[in-house]
């Protein structure tokens, strides 16, 4: 009795998780090119007549630290370039946030496994934001 | 060419890259790069990176409703993001040191391989018993089917699967593709998961598995906003119609052309990649 009980419970709170999850992912991606999007209109009034050329790639070496603060003040300053790289960065981090409810999730179902599980893929992520450190 | 009408021109070609991405179950961003390095001569390494932003967008979009009706097996994805965020990284930094030659040579290959594997005859097999490994790591699952009922599946081959999410994962991070053939052939083929979870699931793990490689794209400047924002927002309204026309026709003879297409795109890509044009 107590088992199915718990069973139900597990049930309903998969269920709710898979509804946040795909709202998280949906709306993240509506978001995130909503403002890109705006940026591309702003970028193409301030600059649709410029001549551009990216047949040569220009290597970077910031790390990403950097790159968002120097979004940051770009979008304060109304530039349309770097308010598509702040819509693009908004999409980035939306599976980020989908990982981070996963963890959420887990934890609350008491999953232990899948809690390590999901810290080791987060620890990745990090790992991959370090290396921008080692240039 | 002024910023305008590039930028008008390469929302058309995205939005037929997404097309045709949808419709030959390639994904757009394998096709979004030939178009962007051979037709408009844009270097391949932003090819790679406005790829990767609208792989992220494509999946993110269309795992939305599979995980709402439950045919994403997440456990299993999550579990093999792993392999392939660890293959994505190494994909992302190989990528930053290899010539340019070299990955447009790997990008044709994988662009024919891709096309020859998106013709194979899918045939679906149910395993019913789970590995001893699968079965500790609660990797077997269920599904719903069109008429209400649920299917419930096991999952074998856990580190044969896990591996070759790996190779995925590398070819992700380091061409900027959604790579689904190779995350496919380890789900259908090596773990034996239904089609429709395989593809769902696939299709879930993009997301991370780009993240991890986008944070190394970022900071060496492969993004750059003015291809990226028409790159992404034709990929995705191109995906957006191909997935409408999909339901109303038959997609083998469209898959047949679209092979052929891209088969005709990926020798292009090899012979400028060997001379040195790319």
């Amino acid at each position: 009795m107590e088992k199915s009980k718990v069973m139900q419970h597990e049930k309903f709170g998969e269920k709710d998780f898979q509804t946040i999850v795909g709202n998280l992912l949906r709306y993240g991606v509506w978001i995130s090119l909503s403002v890109a999007f705006i940026g591309g209109i702003v970028y193409l009034m301030h600059h649709g007549n410029d001549i551009e050329d990216y047949s040569v790639f220009k290597e970077n070496d910031l790390n990403i630290f950097e790159v968002i603060g120097t979004v940051y003040k770009g979008v304060i300053q109304g530039s349309g370039e770097y308010l598509i790289f702040f819509g693009i960065i908004l999409l980035f981090l939306t599976p980020v946030f989908r990982v981070l409810l996963s963890l959420f999730s887990f934890l609350l179902e008491k999953d232990y496994l899948y809690v390590t599980i999901t810290l080791i893929v987060i620890l990745i992520i990090i790992t991959s934001i370090s290396f921008g450190f080692s240039h | 060419m002024t910023v305008l009408t590039f930028t008008l021109i390469m929302i058309l070609g995205a939005f037929l890259a997404g097309f045709i991405g949808s419709l030959s179950g390639l994904g757009g961003g394998i096709i979004i790069i030939p178009l962007l390095t051979i037709i408009l001569g844009v270097d391949i390494h932003y090819a790679i990176g406005a790829a990767l932003v609208s792989v992220i967008a494509t999946s993110s979009g269309s795992a939305a409703a599979y995980v709402k009706e439950g045919i994403t097996n997440m456990r299993l994805g999550i579990f093999l993001e792993i392999a392939t965020t660890i293959g994505a990284v190494c994909g992302a930094l190989l990528s930053t040191i290899a010539p340019t030659s070299f990955i447009a040579v790997l990008f044709g290959l994988t662009l024919i391989f891709s096309a020859i594997n998106s013709l194979r005859k899918k045939e679906e097999h149910i395993v019913l018993e789970s590995s001893p490994l699968a079965k500790k790591l609660r990797l077997q699952g269920t599904y719903p089917t069109h008429d209400g009922q649920v299917v419930s599946y096991g999952t074998k081959n856990v580190i044969g699967g896990f591996s070759m999410m790996g190779i995925a994962g590398m070819m992700s991070g380091l061409l900027g593709i959604g790579s689904g053939a190779f995350k496919v052939i380890a789900m259908d083929n090596i773990m034996r998961i239904p089609f429709k979870v395989s593809t769902t699931t696939s299709n879930f793990m993009m997301g991370v598995t780009a993240m991890a490689s986008s944070v190394i794209y970022i900071q060496k400047g492969y993004i750059e906003p003015g291809i990226c924002m028409p790159v992404v927002i034709g990929v995705l309204f191109g995906a957006m119609a191909g997935a409408k026309v999909l339901v109303r026709t038959n997609p083998k003879k469209l898959r047949i052309f679209f092979a052929c297409l891209i088969f005709v795109l990926a020798i292009n890509m090899i012979y400028n990649g060997i001379n040195g044009k790319i």
